[in-house]
């Protein structure tokens, strides 16, 4: 009893993959507007990587950096999302974009014996870390830099006993050629 | 502007914005409130429950266009605004819920009726606020119905502490400026964009055939006249999804009517094979989409939306349009007048195959002079209202049936809760609906699982006169979740047997209601008259109707619309349903 009907060539959805995406928003800085920000990424299963809040040099005003993976489709529609929020009131997705991060971490490690403490601080001098806090046993060290330098640097002082990491998460800022126009060599400055 | 008490200050803004009706229960934390509005010049219902309140509000709001306004107390009052929020918040309905919270100085203490309410509907609302300071008072509220209502509509919530409703504060009525100045993170986007506009008349222009599919969004936006204008010009078929039903006559030749999992086969087979889609207001819902692979695998699509968030969510489009769907459509239509519009004609092949594909497989249904089918209560009570009644539905078969079975022909003539699918919606949204249009006839198709969800509230519609009539659909079944089982899970029924029930009948003579019923197919017309003629109370007729029928055509969830199931045609045909393709 069944009829034929011509199949049609189905409709070809682009895939995209996954990867870091850095996204800064701008809000008004009210109560619970942090909470509307993140359960969105929270409602659609996305763990967020870093993020990092603070004030800016307009009144009220909140900045906020995060750092979540996710495919284009998903980022663009919590983009959408996070727009669409009655206090955002800018919201960028950087990652395309030349742009600076950094991130601070606080770390406290096992400095025992003369050997270690030497290599420990030359260790710190090679990253132009800092140790900022000296206790019988032990270091703690703050470090600047993106996520790469401060991975690399914890695995190398990590033989000696870590006992405790702070990070801050990453901020993120774009370089002001993308917006200018210069190019990027005349705005090598950190 | 004199001191004023926070609760007075609550019922200035609500005379401020235009209100006349408000929805609610009272408690503890919103006694103050409840004071003011005593001798305050509005209307106040009182609901029996917070849910049906909250529909009330709801049906209110989608049948007049204005914001509703629901009232609650802390804790328990409040989270039963939760259901009633959430299928504001989907279908995109002007919604403002006052909740009373615990003193300012208990909150966070698990004090008495304390719930984190502004926690509890942060996803659930376009937005909601937490008084903490009388100062913001004023401000919050007029906030809130200005979000409620601009941009694309939606519920909000503002959750007012005891203490602030208390306190005296000599206050000035914010203006419109200052509130609109108050939200500079909040610019809905009303105009289209020039450019992509003409390249979608460029796209209409080639189209060889094109469909237009209206959702909500045009109801929402009061784009009628447009759409009307707009098929006529092109001579563009039209089909709507539940949302939009009465946006465009029904009975206009170029009604495809609805889309999607039970709509029509022809409007299926039309955007199955259509080359260019055009998205009016709509959100391409799973329950419209079907396989999403498949869904007008061949088309480009136009769409055009307020949210820019509904855009390329599902499926990605070709041109998008953000902006107000009327005042997009006034300028599409705009442009394609500026070139003559011979190509209509190029169109004559696409509308006869859509006249075959009518003629096939019309929306039916197995007749019966023995057994009432539901559909027949449909057809019957669109016969006596003449086609010009509002009709509200709850959620399951029934509410399917009210969308196919009967002709709408204005906007906002069919509520029902097409997002979330909040069974017990229809009865308190036509209650909500006859407050807001007392010249019209209003009737809740509802089934009876449906309308025992909110059977409560039959007393306020009694204690306020309100002559609604409610049609219960009663197969005694849960009968959506036992078509499913019989078509998906091999016929085993369970949970879905309602056959120990209240006498209906009974039950709305008990309230002092009408209580009707009709059990034979000859006495449904008879029944629906007399229910008719009752206009100082409500009335429920009882319809027991066949208890095993189903509502065809479906499109079995996540499938393609080529895998159709469509009604059996002829007598002892009930279980031969077959496939399309």
């Amino acid at each position: 009893m069944g009829e034929e009907i011509k199949v049609l060539k189905v409709r070809e959805e682009k895939k995209t993959e996954v990867r870091k995406h850095i996204i800064i928003v701008r809000a008004q800085h009210n109560f619970g507007v942090l909470t509307r920000i993140t359960s969105l990424f929270a409602g659609r299963g996305y763990n967020i990587e870093s993020l990092s809040v603070g004030k800016t040099n307009e009144p009220n005003v909140a900045r906020i950096t995060i750092v979540v993976n996710g495919d284009e489709r998903i980022i663009e529609q919590i983009i959408k999302q996070l727009r669409k929020l009655i206090e955002t009131l800018r919201v960028r997705d950087i990652t395309n974009q030349p742009h600076i991060e950094r991130e601070l971490a606080l770390i406290k490690v096992h400095a025992g014996t003369d050997s270690e403490r030497n290599e420990i601080m030359r260790l710190v001098d090679i990253f132009r870390a800092k140790i900022v806090d000296v206790y019988t046993d032990t270091y703690t060290i703050e470090i600047t830099g993106d996520t790469e330098k401060l991975e690399a640097f914890i695995d190398l002082i990590r033989p000696f006993g870590l006992k405790d990491i702070a990070r801050t998460g990453i901020v993120a800022i774009t370089r002001e050629s993308a917006t200018r126009k210069l190019s990027y060599k005349e705005q090598q400055v950190d | 502007m004199p001191k004023k008490r926070g609760a007075d200050i609550v019922i200035d803004v609500l005379l401020e914005e235009g209100v006349d009706t408000v929805f609610g229960l009272p408690g503890g934390a919103i006694m103050e409130v409840y004071d003011a509005l005593f001798d305050a010049p509005l209307r106040n219902i009182l609901a029996r429950h917070e849910q049906a309140a909250s529909h009330m509000a709801d049906g209110y709001a989608r049948a007049t266009g204005k914001v509703g306004v629901v009232l609650a107390t802390s804790g328990p009052g409040a989270t039963n605004l939760v259901t009633g929020i959430a299928t504001a918040y989907m279908d995109s309905v002007p919604m403002v819920a006052i909740t009373g919270q615990v003193p300012t100085h208990y909150i966070g203490t698990d004090a008495f009726q304390e719930a984190d309410v502004v926690g509890i509907t942060r996803p659930i609302t376009k937005h909601n606020f937490l008084v903490t300071d009388i100062k913001d008072l004023a401000l919050i509220l007029r906030q809130a119905f200005y979000i409620a209502r601009t941009g694309r509509p939606g519920p909000v919530l503002v959750d007012i502490p005891k203490d602030i409703t208390q306190q005296i504060y000599d206050y000035k009525m914010p203006t419109d400026k200052d509130v609109e100045a108050s939200l500079p993170g909040y610019k809905p986007h009303y105009e289209g964009n020039p450019s992509q506009i003409k390249k979608a008349a460029e796209l209409i222009r080639k189209a060889k055939r094109p469909v237009l599919y209206v959702g909500g969004g045009a109801v929402l936006s009061g784009a009628s006249e447009e759409i009307k204008e707009l098929v006529e010009l092109t001579k563009i078929p039209l089909t709507t999804t539940n949302m939009a039903k009465g946006v465009f006559d029904e009975e206009h030749p170029l009604a495809l009517h609805m889309l999607g999992m039970h709509g029509t086969y022809y409007a299926n087979m039309s955007v199955y094979h259509s080359d260019l889609l055009i998205a009016v207001g709509a959100r391409f819902d799973d329950r419209v989409t079907g396989k999403i692979q498949e869904f007008a695998p061949e088309a480009k699509i136009i769409h055009i939306d307020i949210d820019p968030a509904s855009i390329s969510k599902n499926i990605t489009v070709d041109v998008p349009i953000v902006g107000d769907v009327k005042l997009v459509l006034q300028k599409l239509i705009k442009e394609l007048k500026k070139k003559p519009i011979e190509w209509v004609k190029a169109r004559e092949q696409w509308l006869k195959q859509i006249e075959k594909w009518k003629e096939k497989h019309p929306l039916t249904y197995q007749k019966s002079d023995k057994v009432i089918k539901p559909q027949y209560v449909i057809e019957e009570i669109y016969k006596a209202t003449k086609g010009e009644a509002i009709i509200t539905a709850g959620v399951g078969q029934h509410q399917m049936w009210a969308a196919m079975f009967y002709k709408y022909k204005f906007p906002r003539q069919f509520l029902n809760s097409g997002g979330l699918g909040t069974m017990g919606y229809g009865f308190p949204a036509a209650v909500g609906a006859k407050l807001g249009r007392p010249d019209k006839k209003v009737i809740a198709i509802e089934g009876d699982g449906s309308f025992i969800m909110n059977v409560q509230d039959l007393i306020t519609a009694v204690q306020y006169r309100i002559p609604v009539i409610i049609a219960l659909i009663n197969n005694s079944f849960l009968g959506m979740v036992r078509q499913w089982q019989q078509l998906f899970y091999d016929s085993r029924y369970s949970s879905v047997c309602l056959a120990t029930q209240p006498d209906f009948v009974k039950l709305a003579e008990s309230f002092g209601a009408v209580g009707l019923r009709a059990t034979k197919p000859s006495e449904v017309s008879k029944v629906i008259n007399e229910a008719l003629k009752v206009d100082d109370r409500p009335v429920l007729i009882d319809f027991v109707v066949d208890r095993e029928e189903n509502v065809l055509p479906m499109v079995p969830a996540g499938k393609s619309y080529r895998e159709m199931i469509l009604s059996p045609k002829q007598k002892g045909e009930a279980e031969t349903m077959y496939l399309v393709g």
